[in-house]
């Protein structure tokens, strides 16, 4: 009778914990976020347990998406330190359970905003795990330097999608809300590369600092952030939002702008010297959960 | 006689089936709100 050798972790079903760590739950905390934000300032209330369970589908889908991706890299993720100690590439889960995972839950997702929301809001739902799958894990990220420009899409469509379970249409406000993440995410993951940036070329990712260097990654940088603060006063310059929205908009947004330079001034070369590139990637998390809390603020409270 | 390893691999199976439990438990409850928050919009 074979024995099982336990110094081989995969050879052991694995622990559930694996699997919520299969979800990615930290990325998929800004992604509720701004899923809860778009349904909140949505014109249309629906009952608390529909919005919960709508957010709920968002949530879970988010974590097909990382399932999913990390059942497509787990080879690459092996290369890397930060992700070398995910549960794929540690050895402690097979690849057919992420796959499964990933399948049931993405499906399980949309099956559900379906029934509990609108089919519209299911159809987009599916449509950004697809994208976040296909298009920008299998297609763009191993092949170009402007996968995140491009694939920055699939992050952007939580709060369109929230807004469209309360709503069941699109609006002027939710696009918006789309094209700011769409238009944050290549400031925000290339000030990460650039500091991760052997980590990226040992896995032979060609990220943007690792293709066309650093420099040009400052640059791109800084050249993404007016539209992104444009963008994110654009509700208030439309009448969409008030007052109080606008002038916080444009004191977060001058204060990324000014972080930025600073990112587009840095010479550094090695992350040890790069405070510039890690205090603007702090800083634009925070900037986009101020500005959709703003947002959500504005909307509800009589200023 | 049970071998060690094989405890392992039990106690690891029943935490699995305690937590599908538990997930289950909560989608029926859930699956029940959603059923009276549907029919109380009159869809």
């Amino acid at each position: 009778m074979p024995t099982l050798e336990l110094s081989n972790p995969a050879a052991l079903p694995a622990d559930w914990r694996d699997f919520v760590a299969l979800t990615k739950p930290r990325v998929m905390s800004l992604v509720v976020f701004t899923g809860l934000c778009g349904l909140l300032v949505a014109p249309v209330r629906l009952p608390p347990v529909l919005g919960f369970t709508a957010i709920l589908c968002i949530a879970l889908g988010a974590g097909a998406c990382g399932a999913l991706n990390q059942w497509y890299e787990v080879e690459v993720d092996g290369k890397m330190r930060r992700t070398a100690k995910r549960p794929l590439p540690a050895g402690r889960m097979d690849r057919q359970s992420a796959l499964h995972f990933g399948v049931g839950l993405g499906g399980f997702s949309v099956l559900l905003m379906g029934l509990a929301a609108n089919w519209f809001a299911a159809a987009l739902l599916a449509v950004s795990i697809l994208f976040y799958v296909i298009v920008y894990t299998v297609w763009l990220k191993p092949r170009t330097a402007q996968n995140i420009v491009i694939g920055g899409a699939a992050g952007a469509f939580p709060p369109l999608i929230g807004w469209i379970a309360a709503t069941g249409h699109v609006a002027a406000l939710p696009l918006l809300l789309f094209a700011i993440i769409f238009l944050w995410t290549p400031p925000h993951f290339w000030a990460l590369s650039l500091f991760v940036r052997s980590d990226y070329a040992a896995a032979g990712i060609p990220m943007l600092p690792v293709v066309a260097g650093l420099q040009s990654t400052r640059w791109q940088i800084l050249l993404y952030s007016p539209p992104m603060a444009a963008a994110a006063v654009a509700p208030w310059l439309l009448g969409l939002s008030g007052p109080v929205y606008g002038a916080c908009a444009t004191l977060l947004s001058l204060v990324f702008l000014v972080l930025a330079l600073r990112v587009a001034a840095n010479r550094a070369s090695e992350p040890s010297s790069m405070d510039a590139e890690k205090h603007l990637f702090a800083y634009s998390v925070f900037y986009l959960f101020a500005l959709f809390t703003v947002l959500v603020a504005d909307r509800f409270l009589p200023w | 006689m049970v071998r060690p390893e094989d405890e392992v691999i039990r106690q690891r199976q029943r935490e699995r089936a305690r937590v599908t439990a538990l997930l289950l438990a909560a989608f029926v409850v859930l699956l029940f709100f959603i059923t009276i928050a549907k029919t109380g919009m009159n869809w």
